[in-house]
């Protein structure tokens, strides 16, 4: 077990995760590195979402060891989202938290297309609504790798769009991201072109 | 008279398969016998007056901790908090400061009229109202690990109640001590460790709160 590869923003070496019963995986290992798209595919209950927390530190994996040499950002299956404050107040909350000195939410959420109902409490957004509003802090950060579970979860097709923009701007500016998905993320044929999507497949 | 049955029957078989569900009652009950028996031997004739104002502060206590985690436990913030604030300390602080703000202090303004009204006792008012503004505090933060750690189990109530009661005693005995005045100094010494409890529990509950709200995750 030595240093991670040279290069990469986020390694995972030889991870394995058990919940009281089977294994759900084992000695997996993922690098990641700028401009990559992983997308982490399996069936319900493989433990895609178990990865996701692994990678993110939320979780300590029973074997193996997860290095991040960045910054990361983090939406979960529960999006982080106050349903009791608005979308602004959310992202400003969260910004403050992360110490960033400025930051424009409303652009952001312009961007989400949630700039009609910013100011309203996010109790009163629909479940894609609620999932563009976890969204839109995502360019707000300098995280370098977006780790993101079931994004496109009660998105409609504009939401996907959004995503998929998002996404593609993240990695030209040398981001990264790993996605637990059962749908393609990669963007649509632009320039610059990017590295195609790798996939990590769980529960084979 | 079939559907009574039938109900009857499913309902039983429910509570067997958790029977721990149906035991909260009882554990409550006998908890708070169990607290009114440690207060009455610090209050001595002020048992009814100071000492139940202070036992009522307790379980009101606990039973806003409950709460205190379990919306950002439920809609993801609290992930967010764990991942992105570094240091935890000031965060975890500022969210139990404002827990008591909300859920503590009302309590304290309002205990001497609840002694005067409902118990009759007027007496040294002060002293119960400084008691509960230096032991609510220490009960909040003391609430506060416990609600941490059982975030992840869903409606710890009783459970919760059961985990910190007893952690919260040396408190509650202490304030009442203050609010009843007891000892030659007045009950100087005994708001002199109340005070200790406080300054104690404020270093070092927020941290024991970050580590079982990042234990709580692997559930």
């Amino acid at each position: 077990m030595g240093m991670p590869p040279a290069g990469a923003l986020l390694a995972a070496e030889n991870l394995s995760w058990a919940a009281g019963g089977p294994l759900l995986f084992e000695d997996l290992s993922v690098t990641v590195r700028a401009a990559d798209l992983v997308e982490v595919r399996g069936p319900n209950g493989s433990g895609k979402s178990t990865l996701l927390r692994c990678l993110a530190g939320l979780l300590a994996p029973r074997t193996g060891r997860v290095a991040r040499r960045c910054a990361i950002d983090y939406v979960g299956h529960r999006p982080g989202v106050c349903e009791r404050m608005t979308a602004v107040e959310n992202l400003l909350w969260l910004a403050r938290l992360r110490g960033f000195a400025d930051c424009d939410p409303r652009a952001a959420l312009d961007a989400a297309g949630l700039g009609a109902v910013r100011h309203d409490v996010c109790g009163a957004l629909s479940a894609g609504q609620t999932r563009r509003a976890a969204l839109a802090r995502l360019p707000l950060g300098a995280a370098h790798v977006w780790l993101l579970d079931e994004p496109l979860a009660a998105l409609d097709e504009s939401g996907a769009g959004i995503l998929r923009g998002l996404l593609a701007s993240h990695r030209q500016r040398g981001g990264a991201a790993v996605c637990a998905t059962h749908r393609s993320l990669g963007a649509d044929a632009g320039a610059p072109p990017l590295p195609a999507p790798r996939t990590v497949r769980l529960g084979a | 008279m079939r559907l009574f049955w039938t109900q009857l029957r499913r309902d039983l078989l429910i509570t067997a398969r958790g029977p721990a569900e149906a035991a909260n009652p009882l554990v409550f009950f006998v908890l708070c016998a169990a607290v009114f028996g440690v207060v009455a031997q610090t209050a001595g004739e002020r048992l009814v007056g100071h000492g139940v104002v202070w036992v009522l502060a307790l379980f009101a206590n606990v039973l806003a901790a409950e709460s205190l985690f379990w919306r950002d436990y439920e809609d993801g913030t609290l992930e967010q908090m764990l991942i992105h604030a570094r240091p935890f300390f000031p965060v975890a602080l500022g969210k139990l400061a404002a827990h008591w703000l909300a859920c503590g202090l009302p309590i304290v303004v309002l205990s001497p009229l609840a002694s005067f009204v409902f118990l009759g006792s007027a007496a040294d008012a002060w002293m119960l109202v400084v008691s509960l503004l230096v032991g609510t505090p220490a009960l909040t933060l003391i609430g506060a690990v416990g609600a941490a750690l059982t975030v992840g189990v869903g409606r710890g109530g009783v459970l919760l109640a059961v985990l910190v009661t007893p952690l919260q005693l040396p408190v509650l005995i202490f304030g009442v001590g203050v609010a009843a005045g007891h000892g030659a100094d007045g009950g100087a010494f005994a708001l002199f460790a109340l005070a200790a409890m406080l300054a104690a529990s404020i270093t070092l509950a927020p941290f024991a709160v970050g580590k079982a709200l990042a234990i709580s995750q692997e559930y």
